[in-house]
């Protein structure tokens, strides 16, 4: 037999080049790529073959490094992106592709997604659809929606973009594109040099345990390669982290007691053979589990187990809104209908699991990490480090994903705490599972509804109440329990409302942000019960929802009123053709089908953009070098959706500068400002203020020097500005001139803050200066001896004042859906049960059907250019939308999402036995 | 091997098959279809198989993605002793038998049925290999197809999954039927009183009975429940056994 510490070279050809690697025995082909060999290009998701992340091509085959032993390569080729992309020319045709049609949002899947489809082309140079689905579909997407994907395979001949100015308006490729598509782009997991320090996390089993640690000291010096162990102890500031002031909670390490499974404890801090080799049962900690609560009933009996002290009965908070009287409205309501509607949580499955690196650089700590919210980072490693802000520095990283969880914390203390203790550079990536373990989640709901009309079809009463698992700390749960209230009604009016929320704690998960805050899941209550009281009342679904839609100076539910901006009414007489033409194209089908049958359904949406009645500003700096470069310090996260894109062009369209003429410095606590975190669809709007009021500034000044008219062309660049005015062209030489500190002979620093009021104990203020609306029509085929759910076509409209780059909407659109869909047919995690990405299932290129987007613009007085803001109106409608087109193919109606085959045959059982 | 591993806990010793001569050739041997054992699910789809192949093709290209299918074996499959293992119901359908091969002790065939003997679980002795999956003669004229049922699209374990090996005669009565059950049992079961009820019939005259699937215990777990699987199973049957005579 071999030895196994005995390491041979392993000689292969990678990219056209020979190399040579010394991998241990049974080291992943993955690993060995990205720490021996630098090709960081591929990407490692779930190290189980489940998300094809990390898809190379062995002798021209696709296959997923992290199932391939190292060895198995020896004397064959390996390709990678990063070199396909140099040297092959389908692959630089198909990244042109992926770049004109936006077929790469957070880029983390591209790498396996790009190699994968040269391979289809090698073989197969036009396929069809159905080709590019079979041949892409081990790589999972979380952004795209997969149809842009498809698209690009399908059209590599597309000839270049034109020469663009980049203006609002403009569909133009994402300015960050290219080094998504060559595999440049560096994410959490890609800056640590190989041989740095690694950082395992010891976490509990168990949903609740106390526990004891052993002997720490022991255990380090007997683990050759451990450097040190981190606990509690280590924490010099607080061991408490959140996100909402009132409601931090969180400890890094549980101190005696953990609450939920997978709650860190400790973290062994060693060189990554140690880290490799470690075996967490060798770790000294002894549980004792403890009985928990794991339901939001039970978590409110007088005898369940307390959370936290102060939440009595594990309610942590809870929201509400009130206008009129609800009750009276339903008493006096011709109809009326009620409903219990059920969802469970819902993990954000971005392929980029957390990670990140860490260094003392001057005695400051410097964290790069993935991540939402870089200043929100600094303001938590500043409590729990106990040191000045100014000794920390937060670099964040590409971000393969987010959806809203990684506005929380994840590896950061860890990475900060022990490069601080070790003095030593380190890095901690999560594994697929610790990720699904211990990042927060969608919140489950359990909501009860009744809604009442009259005979005429008006909305008379609405009562909606609203529990929430908030899981074991607050997260973003008050976020979640104060948006619902205010969102519940839908975008409709109605004059007689009631509509109250609650977070319960319990030891699940924590449930924190993801896409819509909460929104989703009302919605789906919200919008299937409106179809059975337009069934009910015989009139239309799509009529009644216009009837009812919220117009321009009616109030809100908050009594809010806006005067101009409420685009739902175009959003559903954007959908009209479509709803007459798929209904009688359904009816036609299922005239001759009887184990098929399809159905249409549709829903509406609406979203507040911005923080609820809170300030959250946004500042975006911008300068002039003296060698005429237009600098851009743009902090708002890009995490795929295309900030980076959205605020150059509309800080471009601001100066008067063609967009390529811009240097695009991104988020660091250390050099740009905080443009606030990347959630609450919040930065096309509140940024893209910013960024128009500096872009606004900086030209004043220029004009102002160069004294020429407000209209002037303006070029910038080889060290002088030219303004060309009715006068003629006017010169200004930049070179020589005096500077500021950091170089800009002009600079313009601009704030914005959204134009928000308080709530009332009514819930009455006016909580957004904006909202977004939306509407889907979805066409479903269901299988009624399976209960299967297959949508077959999509049709979306959504107002968004004014499409920055129509090209970025349809991602939006695309992405939503794709999340929408996968929450409605498929996506329910359970701890313990479905914490990998083959038992936890989000859609695949097979799952997402073609979706026609109809951009509504119905211009905003206080969005940039009247945009409004859209990542999370994306996916409201499209839960309930699925849910009603179910109920119209098959006549049952499911209240508990994932609808899941079984869910939906045992509904169709239960009705044919009616 | 990998996606189930535990952290730490890796073996110490691997050894690698897959370019061991002829161990990944699919041919003729004494009458039988030899499938070497390092053989890949992408090497099946390709390879030049008669129609009653083509439920184990189907299945083929429903295992894992083309990543997977590309280095996935088919002995792998059957010594990994999944209950949802894709590859087993195609090869129980077609009477597979298992060789396997000891330095000391030679080689010996089992049928597949006997080979697998529970969830993860099979009659490997811990001085053997598998060395090939071998196939018996097939009736001429039969047909055969893999009926998949999962909550999406690629990429998914089966909730249920049947595989139909059937021949007809001229006025399309069923004159031979093997048919297997997958994702429905600990180890995945042929229905023999269904195989025997159907000799005879048209598919448009099968009458399905409680009995027909007495073999089959299928569990409640996150992808389905027991009832549901049962419940889809029999019109799983009908589909494959419609698909493999022809009518889709």
């Amino acid at each position: 037999m071999n030895d196994a510490t005995h390491i041979k070279g392993t000689k292969f050809n990678l990219n056209g080049n020979p190399v040579e690697a010394f991998p241990t025995t049974g080291d992943r082909l993955s690993q060995v790529l990205r720490e021996q060999l630098g090709a960081r290009d591929v990407k490692i998701g779930c190290n189980a073959g489940d998300c094809g992340a990390c898809t190379v091509l062995l002798d021209g085959a696709p296959v997923c490094a992290c199932l391939v032993p190292a060895q198995q390569v020896a004397d064959r080729h390996i390709e990678t992106l990063s070199g396909l992309y140099k040297s092959d020319q389908l692959t630089t045709a198909l990244a042109e592709s992926f770049q004109n049609n936006g077929a790469a949002q957070c880029g983390i899947c591209t790498p396996g997604m790009m190699v994968a489809a040269v391979a289809l082309l090698r073989d197969t140079p036009s396929p069809s659809e159905q080709e590019v689905q079979d041949g892409l579909a081990g790589v999972l997407c979380r952004c795209t929606g997969y149809r842009k994907i498809i698209e690009s395979v399908m059209t590599t001949t597309m000839p270049l973009a034109e020469e663009v100015q980049g203006h609002v308006g403009e569909p133009i490729r994402r300015v960050d594109g290219l080094d998504k598509v060559s595999g440049h782009e560096k994410f959490g997991d890609d800056f640590a040099p190989s041989g740095t320090l690694e950082i395992y996390v010891i976490r509990t089993p168990y949903s609740r345990s106390r526990f004891k640690l052993g002997d720490l000291d022991s255990f380090v010096s007997a683990h050759n390669g451990i450097e040190a162990v981190l606990t509690a102890a280590d924490i010099q500031g607080r061991n408490l982290f959140g996100v909402i002031p009132q409601f931090v909670d969180q400890p890094v390490f549980a101190e005696v007691e953990t609450r939920f499974r997978g709650e860190a404890v400790a973290a062994v801090v060693g060189t990554p053979q140690a880290i490799q080799d470690l075996d967490p049962g060798t770790f000294p900690v002894s549980w004792s589990e403890l009985v928990a609560v794991t339901d939001i009933t039970s978590a409110q009996l007088d005898d369940a187990g307390q959370l936290h002290d102060g939440r009595a009965n594990n309610v942590m908070c809870g929201g509400f809104v009130t206008c009129g009287d609800a009750d009276a409205a339903l008493a006096k309501a011709d109809v009326t209908v009620e409903g219990h509607f059920q969802s469970g949580f819902v993990e954000h499955a971005y392929i980029e699991p957390e990670a990140g690196f860490a260094q003392i650089v001057d005695g400051r700590v410097e964290v790069y990490a993935c991540t939402q919210a870089p200043v929100m980072d600094l303001d938590a490693l500043e409590v729990i480090l106990g040191i000045n802000r100014s000794k920390i520095r937060i670099v964040p990283t590409g971000v393969g994903g987010g959806f809203g969880s990684k506005l929380d914390i994840t590896v950061q203390p860890y990475l900060a705490l022990a490069a601080l203790k070790t003095g030593h550079p380190v890095r901690l990536t999560y594994s697929r599972t610790e990720s699904m373990q211990s990042s927060t989640k969608r919140h489950p709901s359990d909501i009860t509804l009744k809604i009442g009309a009259t005979s005429s079809g008006k909305i008379c009463g609405f009562n909606f109440y609203g529990e929430f698992d908030t899981g074991a700390y607050a997260s973003w749960g008050p976020t979640v329990a104060n948006r619902v209230p205010v969102h519940a009604s839908g975008p409709y009016q109605i004059p007689d409302y009631r509509a109250e929320s609650k977070g319960i704690h319990t030891n699940n998960p924590p449930a924190g942000a993801f896409r819509g805050f909460g929104v989703p899941q009302s919605a789906i209550a919200q919008e299937c019960l409106f179809d059975v009281l337009a069934l009910k009342l015989g009139i239309d679904p799509l009529e009644f929802r216009v009837l009812n839609a919220l117009e321009n100076d009616t109030p809100t539910v908050c009594g809010q009123v806006f005067s101009q901006g409420v685009g739902i009414q175009q959003c559903f007489e954007a959908l009209r053709t479509a709803w007459k033409t798929e209904r009688h194209d359904v009816a036609q089908f299922n005239a001759s089908s009887t184990k098929r049958k399809r159905g249409v359904g549709i829903a509406a949406g609406w979203y507040g953009c911005g923080n609820t009645s809170l300030p959250n500003p946004s500042t975006i700096k911008s300068g002039v070098l003296t060698d005429g470069t237009v600098v851009l310090h743009q902090g708002a996260m890009d995490i795929g959706q295309g900030a980076n894109t959205v605020i150059s062009q509309i800080f471009a369209t601001a100066l008067g500068v063609p967009i390529n003429s811009i240097q695009l410095i991104g988020a660091d606590t250390d050099v740009t400002p905080d443009a606030g975190k990347t959630s609450a669809s919040r930065q096309t709007y509140v940024s893209g203020n910013a960024a128009l009021l500096s872009g606004t500034a900086l030209r004043q000044q220029i004009l102002n020097k160069m004294n020429v008219a407000g209209d002037a062309d303006l070029r910038i660049g080889n060290g002088l500005i030219l303004a060309t005015d009715f006068t003629g062209t006017h010169e200004y030489p930049l070179v020589g001139l005096e500077t500021d500190d950091e170089g800009f002979v002009f600079r313009a620093e601009e704030t914005y803050d959204p134009p928000t009021k308080p709530l009332d104990t009514n819930g009455q203020g006016a909580p957004y200066a904006q909202f977004g609306y939306a509407a889907h029509l979805v066409v479903v085929e269901v299988d009624t001896a399976y209960g299967t759910v297959i949508p077959t076509k999509f049709v979306a409209a959504h107002d968004v004042g004014k499409a920055i780059n129509p090209m970025l909407v349809e991602g939006q659109v695309h992405g939503g859906i794709a999340q929408g869909l996968g929450m409605a047919l498929m996506e329910e995690y359970i701890p313990g049960r479905t914490e990998n990405l083959h038992d936890y299932l989000i859609p695949t290129i097979g799952d997402i059907p073609p979706i026609e987007t109809i951009i509504v613009e119905d211009p905003d007085a206080h969005g940039p250019y009247g945009a409004k803001g859209l990542g999370e109106h994306v996916l409201i409608p499209t839960a309930p939308a699925i849910l009603n087109a179910i109920y119209d193919a098959v006549g049952v109606r499911i209240t508990k999402v994932p609808a899941t085959p079984a869910r939906v045959r045992a509904a169709i059982k239960a009705k044919l036995n009616d | 091997m990998y996606p189930a591993a535990t952290k730490g806990v890796l073996p110490k010793f691997f050894l690698d098959l897959t370019r061991l001569e002829g161990f990944a050739e699919i041919g003729d041997h004494d009458g039988m279809l030899r499938i070497g054992a390092a053989t890949t699910w992408s090497q099946i789809a390709k390879f030049d198989l008669p129609p009653a192949f083509d439920a184990l093709k189907q299945a083929a290209k429903e295992v894992g993605s083309i990543q997977i299918q590309n280095t996935g074996t088919l002995a792998g499959n059957i010594c990994n002793a999944s209950p949802a293992a894709d590859g087993v119901p195609p090869l129980l359908a077609l009477d597979a038998k298992v060789e396997l091969a000891s330095a000391e002790r030679g080689t010996r065939v089992l049928a597949l049925s006997e080979f697998i003997q529970g969830v993860r679980n099979t009659a490997l002795a811990d001085d053997e290999l598998v060395t090939a999956i071998l196939i018996p003669p097939i009736p001429d004229g039969a047909g055969s197809a893999f009926e998949k049922l999962g909550s999406r699209r690629y990429l998914v374990i089966s909730i249920s999954m049947v595989a139909a090996v059937i021949t007809c005669d001229d006025e399309e009565r069923i004159v031979d039927a093997r048919i297997a059950v997958g994702s429905c049992s600990p180890v995945a079961q042929r229905l023999l009183k269904l195989e025997r009820d159907i000799i005879g019939k048209t598919v448009q005259n099968i009458k399905l009975t409680e009995e027909h699937f007495a073999p089959l215990s299928p569990i409640d777990d996150v992808r389905g429940s027991g009832s549901y699987r049962l419940d889809v199973v029999a019109e799983q049957c009908i589909r494959a056994i419609t698909r493999a005579i022809g009518h889709e």
